[in-house]
C-alpha cells in the first residue's frame, strides 16, 4: 500500500536541542572551571609527587576535555547516537594506546631471548 | 499493490539555495541530524588520527625517561599556559557564537567569531614564535640539532620530533580551523544565518571544540614534564 | 521478468538522465558516483594484474632472469600497494556499497552525495600520485612499509607512495562515515534494523572499521614521510626509536583493512546464497552481529604480524589466542550459508557459482589463517609462500569471488542488461580452477621452506612454481573474459526487468536500471527481510492485475 507521508519513523521532530537551549551562565562557569584548572595543572607540575604527576596532570586533562565534550559541545544535551558515537571512539582510542602498551610492558616477561 | 494509481513523485530539477532542504531529505530536522552525526563521526576520525602520535608519546616517555623531563623542561611554561589560556577562551567565545546563532543574533555572532579568529590567530603566533625560538636554540630534530645541556641527549631528538609533529599538527588544524572561520564570518556578515539555520556554525563549533581538546592534552604532555626537576638531578 | 530484446521507448533512468561528461564528472548522483569508482577501481586493478603477471613470469625459472633483484622488489610492493589499497579496498564499498545502499533502505541518496563525489576526486588523486610513483620507477619497499628500510635506506619513491595511501585514506575514511551517517538516518520508514537486508549490515560494520582504523594509518604514513622527509627520528634506532612500533602502528590498520576488504564480500554472498535458494538466510541475526563482531575483534588481533619482531612473547600469546577468537565470526557465517542452502531449491546462476566458489575457497583460506595464528607454526611459516597463499585465498578466492558474483547479480540492476549466461559460467569455472592451481601449490612451496618477496629460489621449488604460474595464465583469462561480455552486454545484452533473479529487497522493486531518485514513490516496509513468500504473493497479485 503505497503511503504519501513521508516522515521515516526515526528521523527527529525537530532539532535535537531545540529544548535544551543552553544558558549562557553554563559556558561561563564552564569557562572559569577550565582556565582554574589550567593554571592548577600548571602549578602542581611544579610540585614534586614523584610518579603521581603525570597521573594527576592526565586526570585534570581528562576532566577539562569533558567538560568541553559535555557543554560546550552539547554532547550532555545530545541524541544517544552522538554518547554513543563519543563512546566508541574514547574506547577505540584506549585500545589502541592499552593494547601497545601491553606489548611494551611485558617485554622481557617470558625470559625468551630478545622478547 | 495498486500501480496504476501510483502517484508519480518527480520533484522539479531544482538546486536548493544554501540553507535549503537538500531533496534527498525528508525534513530540515533529519538533515540537521545527519550533520550533525557526520560532524562527530569525522572527529572520530580525527581523534584516532591524533592517537598514533599519542601511542608513539606514551611509548617513548616510558622508555627515556630523562631525555623526556629534560627536553621538557625547555619548553617556556608560561607560554604554554598562556596558549592554553587563550584557546579555552576561543572555545568560550564560539560557544558563545553558536548560541548567538541560534537566537537569530547576527552582529553577537558575528563579534564571536571574530573574537574566536583573533584568539586563534594568538595561539599561532606564540606557537610560531616558540618554534623560532626552538629553531635558534638548535632543537629541531634534524642536521642542526644540538640540544645544550639536554640530559640523556642522544634520545632528546624524540622528544622534539613528538613535539613538533604533534603542535605542527594541532597547528595545522587550527591553520584550517582560521580559513574556515574567515568563511563563516563573511557568510554571517552576508546573512546566511537564521536562528532556523545555522548548521555550519554549530558543525565548525564541533571541530574548533576538539581542536581545543587536543591541546588541553598536548599542553601537560608536552610542557609539564617533571617540572619540579625531581628527576634531572 | 525479462521481456523482449529491445524497448521501444527507453524510460528514463539515472544513466540517460543526463548527458554529457560533466553531467558525470559533477554527479551528485550516488549510481553515478559508483559507475565512476567502477571504471577508476577496474582499471587499478588491471595495473595490479600486470604486476601479478610479471612476478609469475619471473618465477615460472628459479634463475632472476627477467627482472633483477631491485626491479622484482619494486613490481611486488606496486602490486601489493595497487591490489590493497586502490582495488580491493574501495571495490564492493566504493561500487556495490554506493549504489546500492539508498536503494536497499529506500533512500533517496546517501546522507552526503558531495561528500560522496568528492571521496571520488581524492581516490583519483591518490591515485595519480601511485601512476606517477609507477612511471618514476616504483617503490621497492613492500606494501608494508617497514621501517628503517623505507625510512632511511630505500632508495625508491616512499614518500610519494605512501602520499598515495594516505590521501586514499581520506577517500575510504568518507565512504564510511558516509554509510553510517546514512544507515542510522535515511532509512525509509518501517525499515527497521533487523529488516535491513544482511549487504546493509556488512557495509555497515566495515564502515565502523574504516571510520575507526584508517585514521592510523593515515598518522603512521605521516610519520613516515616526516622522518623519510626531514630526517625526524620517529622509528629511527639511532635515536632510540623503535621499528617495531612502526608494525604496531601499521598493523593496527592494516589488520582491520583485511576486513574492510571481506565484509563487504560476505554481504554479497548473503544476497547471493539467499536469492538463488530462494530462502531467508539461516540465522540471519547471527550473521548480522557476526559482522558487527567481526569489525570488532578485528581489531585485537593485529600482534599476529609481529609475531617474529620483537613484540613481547607474553603479547604474542594474547594475539594468538585473539586470533583463533576472531575466526569464530566468520565460521559462524560459513555455516549459516550452507544451512541456508539446506532444503533450498538451489539454482546454479553465474553469481552462485562465485558464491559457493567463495565459501569453499574462503573457508581453506581462513583455515590456514589459523595455522598462522599458531605462534610456534607462525616462526616457520611467516615470510614463506604459506602466507601469501593464505591471504590470496581469502582475498582473492574470498573478496573478488565475492565481488565478481555481486558484479554479476545487481549487473541487471545496474545496467539494466543480462550478460550471457554461458561465457559466464566458463569464466567463473576458468576462475576457479586457474585460482586453485596458481595458489594451492604456494602452500606447499611455503611449507617446503620458499620464501616470499625472493626473484630466484632453489631449483627444488620450481615445479610447484611452473604450475602457480601456469594457473595465474588461466586466472587472468578467467578475469578477462567478464571484462569483454559485460562490456558487450551493455548493448547486446538482454534487456532486464525490475528482478530478473525474484529475489527480495527494495532495490528489486524498482526498474532496471533505477530512475535518479532511485523510487517514483518512498517505499513503507511492512514485511520482514528476505520474505520470499511475501514477494510471490506480490508477483502473483501483478500477474492477476496484469491478466484481469
Amino acid at each position: 500500500m503505497a503511503s504519501n507521508v513521508h516522515r521515516p519513523a526515526h528521523a527527529p521532530t525537530e532539532p535535537y536541542d531545540v529544548e535544551h537551549h543552553v544558558p549562557k551562565r553554563v559556558y561561563f562557569a564552564v569557562f572559569a572551571a577550565l582556565i582554574c584548572l589550567t593554571w592548577v595543572t600548571a602549578w602542581v607540575s611544579t610540585i614534586d609527587l614523584g610518579s603521581l604527576n603525570i597521573y594527576v596532570a592526565l586526570s585534570i586533562a581528562v576532566f577539562k576535555a569533558s567538560l568541553v565534550v559535555l557543554f560546550f559541545m552539547h554532547v550532555k544535551y545530545g541524541t544517544r547516537l552522538t554518547k554513543m558515537i563519543v563512546g566508541c571512539g574514547l574506547f577505540w582510542l584506549a585500545m589502541l594506546l592499552f593494547i601497545v602498551m601491553a606489548d611494551i610492558w611485558t617485554r622481557g616477561w617470558m625470559g625468551v631471548p630478545g622478547r | 499493490m495498486d500501480s496504476e494509481t501510483a502517484v508519480v513523485e518527480q520533484k522539479p530539477h531544482h538546486h536548493p539555495g544554501y540553507g535549503e532542504t537538500r531533496h534527498h531529505f525528508e525534513n530540515a530536522a533529519q538533515q540537521k541530524d545527519a550533520s550533525t552525526i557526520g560532524m562527530w563521526v569525522f572527529l572520530l576520525t580525527e581523534l584516532m588520527f591524533f592517537g598514533g602520535m599519542f601511542m608513539a608519546y606514551f611509548v617513548y616517555r616510558q622508555w627515556y625517561p630523562i631525555a623526556f623531563a629534560s627536553a621538557s623542561n625547555k619548553t617556556n611554561l608560561w607560554l604554554g599556559a598562556f596558549n592554553t589560556t587563550v584557546l579555552i577562551c576561543s572555545s568560550l567565545t564560539m560557544a558563545l557564537g553558536v548560541h548567538a546563532a541560534s537566537m537569530g543574533k547576527k552582529k553577537l555572532l558575528i563579534l564571536f567569531l571574530f573574537l574566536t579568529l583573533v584568539l586563534g590567530g594568538a595561539f599561532l603566533g606564540v606557537k610560531g614564535y616558540e618554534y623560532h625560538d626552538k629553531w635558534v636554540h638548535h632543537e629541531v630534530p634534524g642536521a642542526h640539532f644540538d640540544c645544550e645541556d639536554c640530559k640523556d641527549a642522544a634520545h632528546a631528538p624524540l622528544f622534539f620530533s613528538l613535539y613538533f609533529g604533534m603542535t605542527g599538527l594541532h597547528a595545522s588544524h587550527m591553520i584550517i580551523g582560521f580559513g574556515i572561520l574567515l568563511v563563516l564570518i563573511w557568510q554571517a556578515y552576508k546573512g546566511k544565518f537564521t536562528s532556523k539555520w545555522y548548521t555550519p556554525i554549530e558543525m565548525f563549533g564541533l571541530y574548533w571544540h576538539f581542536v581545543d581538546i587536543v591541546w588541553i592534552f598536548l599542553f601537560p604532555l608536552l610542557y609539564l614534564i617533571d617540572r619540579s626537576g625531581r628527576g634531572l638531578h | 521478468m525479462i521481456t523482449a530484446t529491445a524497448p521501444l521507448k527507453e524510460k528514463k533512468n539515472y544513466i540517460n538522465a543526463e548527458a554529457g561528461l560533466k553531467s558525470w564528472l559533477l554527479t551528485q548522483d550516488h549510481k553515478r558516483i559508483a559507475i565512476l569508482y567502477l571504471i577508476a577501481v577496474t582499471a587499478f586493478f588491471m595495473v595490479g594484474g600486470l604486476m601479478a603477471a610479471l612476478i609469475r613470469i619471473e618465477l615460472a625459472t628459479p634463475a632472476g632472469d627477467l627482472l633483477d633483484s631491485n626491479t622484482y622488489n619494486k613490481v611486488f610492493t606496486m602490486h601489493g600497494v595497487i591490489m590493497v589499497f586502490f582495488f580491493l579496498i574501495p571495490s564492493i564499498p566504493a561500487i556495490l556499497g554506493n549504489f546500492l545502499l539508498p536503494l536497499m533502505i529506500g533512500a533517496k541518496d546517501l546522507a552526503f552525495p558531495r561528500i560522496n563525489l568528492i571521496s571520488w576526486y581524492i581516490y583519483m588523486l591518490g591515485g595519480l600520485c601511485g601512476v606517477i610513483v609507477l612511471l618514476s620507477g616504483g617503490v621497492d619497499t613492500g606494501w608494508t612499509f617497514y621501517t628503517p628500510f623505507s625510512s632511511t635506506y630505500s632508495n625508491g619513491y616512499v614518500v610519494l607512495t605512501a602520499l598515495a595511501a594516505f590521501i586514499n585514506g581520506f577517500s575510504s575514511i568518507l565512504t564510511g562515515l558516509n554509510f553510517i551517517v546514512t544507515v542510522h538516518r535515511m532509512r525509509a520508514p518501517g525499515m527497521t534494523w533487523f529488516r535491513l537486508p544482511l549487504f546493509v549490515w556488512a557495509h555497515y560494520a566495515t564502515s565502523i572499521i574504516m571510520i575507526l582504523g584508517t585514521p592510523v594509518i593515515a598518522v603512521t604514513l605521516f610519520l613516515l614521510m616526516l622522518e623519510r622527509g626531514l630526517h625526524i627520528g620517529f622509528f629511527d634506532p639511532a635515536y632510540g626509536g623503535d621499528p617495531v612500533l612502526f608494525q604496531h602502528l601499521f598493523w593496527f590498520y592494516s589488520h582491520p583493512a583485511v576486513y574492510i576488504m571481506i565484509l563487504p564480500s560476505m554481504g554479497v554472498i548473503s544476497e547471493v546464497v539467499s536469492t538463488f535458494c530462494s530462502k531467508k538466510p539461516f540465522g540471519y541475526t547471527f550473521i548480522a552481529f557476526s559482522s558487527l563482531a567481526i569489525a570488532v575483534f578485528g581489531f585485537l588481533v593485529w600482534g599476529h604480524h609481529l609475531f617474529v619482531s620483537s613484540q613481547s612473547a607474553y603479547a604474542g600469546m594474547v594475539f594468538s589466542i585473539l586470533s583463533f577468537i576472531v575466526a569464530i565470526p566468520s565460521a559462524i557465517k560459513v555455516f549459516n550459508w550452507t544451512a541456508t542452502m539446506y532444503k533450498g531449491s538451489v539454482r546454479l546462476d553465474t553469481p552462485m557459482l562465485y558464491a559457493l566458489g567463495f565459501i569453499g575457497l574462503f573457508t581453506i583460506g581462513g583455515l590456514t589463517g589459523l595455522f598462522l595464528a599458531a605462534m610456534g607454526l607462525d616462526v616457520h611459516l611467516t615470510d614463506t609462500y604459506f602466507v601469501i597463499a593464505h591471504f590470496h585465498y581469502v582475498m582473492v578466492g574470498g573478496a573478488i569471488l565475492g565481488y565478481l558474483a555481486g558484479i554479476h547479480f545487481w549487473w541487471p540492476k545496474i545496467t539494466g542488461r543480462m550478460y550471457p549466461e554461458g561465457w559466464s559460467k566458463i569464466a567463473a569455472g576458468l576462475t576457479f580452477v586457474g585460482f586453485n592451481l596458481t595458489f594451492f601449490p604456494q602452500f606447499i612451496l611455503g611449507y617446503m621452506g620458499m620464501p616470499r618477496r625472493y626473484h630466484v629460489y632453489p631449483p627444488e621449488f620450481q615445479v610447484f612454481n611452473v604450475l602457480s604460474s601456469a594457473g595465474a595464465t588461466v586466472l587472468g583469462l578467467g578475469f578477462l573474459i567478464p571484462g569483454i561480455y559485460l562490456i558487450w552486454s551493455l548493448k547486446y545484452g538482454k534487456v532486464a526487468g525490475p528482478n530478473p533473479w525474484g529475489a527480495t529487497g527494495l532495490e528489486w522493486q524498482t526498474s532496471s536500471p533505477p530512475p535518479t531518485e532511485n523510487f517514483e514513490i518512498t517505499p513503507v516496509v511492512t514485511t520482514e527481510a528476505y520474505d520470499y513468500a511475501a514477494l510471490a504473493a506480490r508477483e502473483q497479485m501483478q500477474e492477476v492485475t496484469r491478466l484481469g
